[in-house]
């Protein structure tokens, strides 16, 4: 005989979703995939766009357009080889910066020099530098950065002139100031990525480095920061794809001119910069060879933090292993 | 015993015994005096790592300081020799632009992070879209002013405050969509169980827990968002354009902070430059305000 545990008026407790609830519960599914859908219809949609616009450019000059030197509007002759130059250069220049400081202050507030509020209060002051906005950078190095360094860039000039780095004055906006303000701009991204890789490695590789006498800063440089390297190489490589798209500060500071030179104190250009200076006015064949030159920009940094992030998520998989 | 320790270890010492080397660390040997040099050295990085910001917020406070007054925030921009004016039709621009990309770009990223916190987390479509987003997070800026100019300007024939924030909408997106996924995974899936096995199906287990419980994450980093696109300047530049005159409707061009600075900098009119440095205060105040309110939110859930 089952024992069967029914309600006096044999109604089950459970019920089946009503019809209504089952078609809400449909809708957001759907809803929800096509939130997902549209981040990828959106980065398909951006690809299309510039890349359509940029179609008749691409078919006339082809990969001449990467390496030409001249962006001559009147005979609509246009190549980006000065704007890839820049890109790379003053970004390379900034990491240098950026990076060696970046790299510093993170070791500085994660091992123990400060007091652990007061490094919270330094921690809280580098992620206020990431608040203030680039044009506000841009307007700083303006009429601080560039007054600033000015006699003492020229001063290089006149002693070390012979040097390819100091081959030019500085006459007002130019590279160094440029990489200056830029250095800065990717200083909290390397900082707070640093800082993150050192936090992950595990407490008792530190106290061993120490319980075999190490002083401070051998467990530091032999065996904290060798086994953080694979999070701040990827911290260096998001702070260059920063470097490498930041636009309005370097628009203001760099001066826009379309030439290749060694030397840290001329004026030089960016592919951001060009676009931000040049597209509003451009006509129709120029607007082209613009798109061109965004996708060049979105190719090269779409390279760099696609490396970036792999290695980020190749690391800490391996961290998570260890 | 201490004095017997001692002694023990100056007898050591003395026979000059192989197996027991001295413990006794001497500062003055290379390894410990390269130790105090390193040490110094980052004390100087981190101090030179600061003075850049404290020179920022000095020029801030005394030269756009100098400027604030309740006509900075109603007059329009100077032209020209102009004396006097202020910078309302910027403020109105910037604030304008800013919800027209939150009101577009938080439903959608809202719905993303469900689907990939909670529906199909390990769907093929989940890891492209977690995937794309990171990309997208490093997406130089203006790309985003090029996008939008050809997908909104050359449709709707001119530029518009819409454009602009349809162009700070695409920078916002991703943002939003993984923090939001962030915020969703932290619910504790115990919680969730609960409520699957009180018979609620998938979408109001989302509603009634998942994104209550994580609501206060959700919207920090949406603030986050706003603040960080709020100061944005290159999609604006050929989208949102610039406008002297107050917005009113959002498909006309419009004026904004960032852009206000970007064409007062290079201005040769001391007043242009005064009014510049008023709105970098006014816009770096404005992203302070957002930046700290996150932290207020924020807190109760860290």
């Amino acid at each position: 005989m089952a024992v069967q545990f029914v309600l006096p008026d044999s109604k089950s407790l459970s019920q089946p979703p009503s019809v209504a609830a089952y078609v809400v519960d449909r809708t957001v599914f759907v809803a929800a995939a096509m939130g997902a859908l549209a981040i990828i219809a959106l980065v398909v949609y951006i690809l299309w766009e510039i890349g359509g616009q940029a179609l008749p450019a691409i078919s006339r000059s082809g990969a001449a357009f990467l390496v030409n030197t001249r962006w001559d509007v009147q005979n609509e002759s246009f190549g980006i080889l000065p704007q890839i130059w820049g890109t790379l250069y003053s970004s390379l220049l900034a990491l240098l910066i950026g990076g060696f400081v970046g790299i510093t202050i993170a070791i500085f507030l994660t091992q123990d020099f400060l007091p652990h509020r007061i490094a919270v209060v330094f921690r809280t002051l580098i992620e206020m530098l990431a608040a203030i906005p680039s044009v506000v950078f841009g307007l700083w190095g303006i009429f601080v950065v560039i007054p600033f360094i000015r006699p003492g860039a020229n001063w290089l000039h006149d002693t070390a002139g012979f040097i390819p780095f100091f081959g030019t004055s500085l006459s007002g906006p130019g590279l160094a100031p440029a990489v200056i303000v830029l250095a800065i701009m990717i200083l909290p991204t390397v900082t707070a990525i640093s800082q993150d890789a050192i936090g992950l490695v595990p407490y008792k590789i530190k106290e061993a480095a120490y319980g075999m006498g190490t002083t401070r800063w051998e467990a530091i440089l032999k065996v904290i920061v060798p086994t953080a390297s694979g999070g701040i190489f990827s911290a260096l490589v998001l702070g260059f794809g920063r470097a490498l798209g930041e636009t309005i500060a370097l628009a203001m500071l760099i001066g826009n001119a379309n030439q290749i030179s060694l030397s840290l104190f001329s004026p030089a250009n960016t592919l951001a910069s060009l676009l931000a200076s040049n597209f509003p006015e451009a006509a129709q064949s120029e607007r082209q060879a613009l798109m061109y030159a965004a996708l060049v920009l979105l190719a090269i940094t779409l390279v760099v933090n696609v490396i970036g992030t792999l290695i980020l998520v190749w690391t800490s998989r391996n961290m998570a292993k260890t | 015993m201490i004095t017997k320790a001692t002694q023990m270890r100056e007898s050591t010492r003395g026979q000059g015994s192989p197996e027991t080397p001295s413990l006794m660390r001497n500062s003055f040997e290379p390894r410990a005096l390269r130790d105090v040099f390193l040490t110094v050295g980052a004390w100087l990085v981190a101090a030179v790592g600061a003075v850049p910001l404290l020179s920022v917020v000095y020029m801030l406070i005394v030269k756009g300081g100098a400027r604030l007054s309740l006509e900075l925030f109603t007059e329009l921009p100077p032209a020209g020799f102009e004396q006097g004016g202020g910078i309302g039709n910027a403020i109105q621009g910037t604030l304008v632009t800013v919800a027209i990309a939150a009101v577009i770009s938080i439903p959608i990223a809202v719905l993303a992070a469900i689907y990939l916190a909670e529906f199909r987390p390990d769907s093929r479509i989940a890891a492209l879209a977690r995937f794309l987003s990171k990309v997208l997070t490093g997406f130089p800026s203006i790309l985003a002013g090029v996008f939008v100019y050809a997908a909104v300007v050359l449709l709707m024939g001119s530029y518009s405050a819409l454009a602009g924030g349809v162009a700070l909408a695409v920078l916002m997106l991703p943002t939003v969509t993984l923090t939001a996924e962030g915020a969703m995974r932290m619910v504790p899936q115990r919680m969730k169980d609960a409520a699957i096995g009180m018979g609620c199906t998938n979408a109001e287990v989302v509603w009634h827990v998942t994104v209550p419980t994580a609501l206060p994450s959700i919207v920090t980093g949406v603030i986050l968002a706003v603040a960080r696109v709020a100061g944005e300047s290159a999609p604006l530049l050929f989208t949102a354009l610039f406008s002297n005159y107050w917005l009113r409707s959002i498909r006309e061009p419009t004026a904004s902070l960032a852009i206000l600075i970007y064409n007062f900098s290079s201005m040769p009119f001391d007043n242009q430059i005064e009014l510049a440095w008023a709105a970098s205060l006014v816009l770096v105040l404005i992203v302070l305000t957002f930046n700290i309110l996150s932290r207020f939110i924020g807190r109760p859930q860290v």
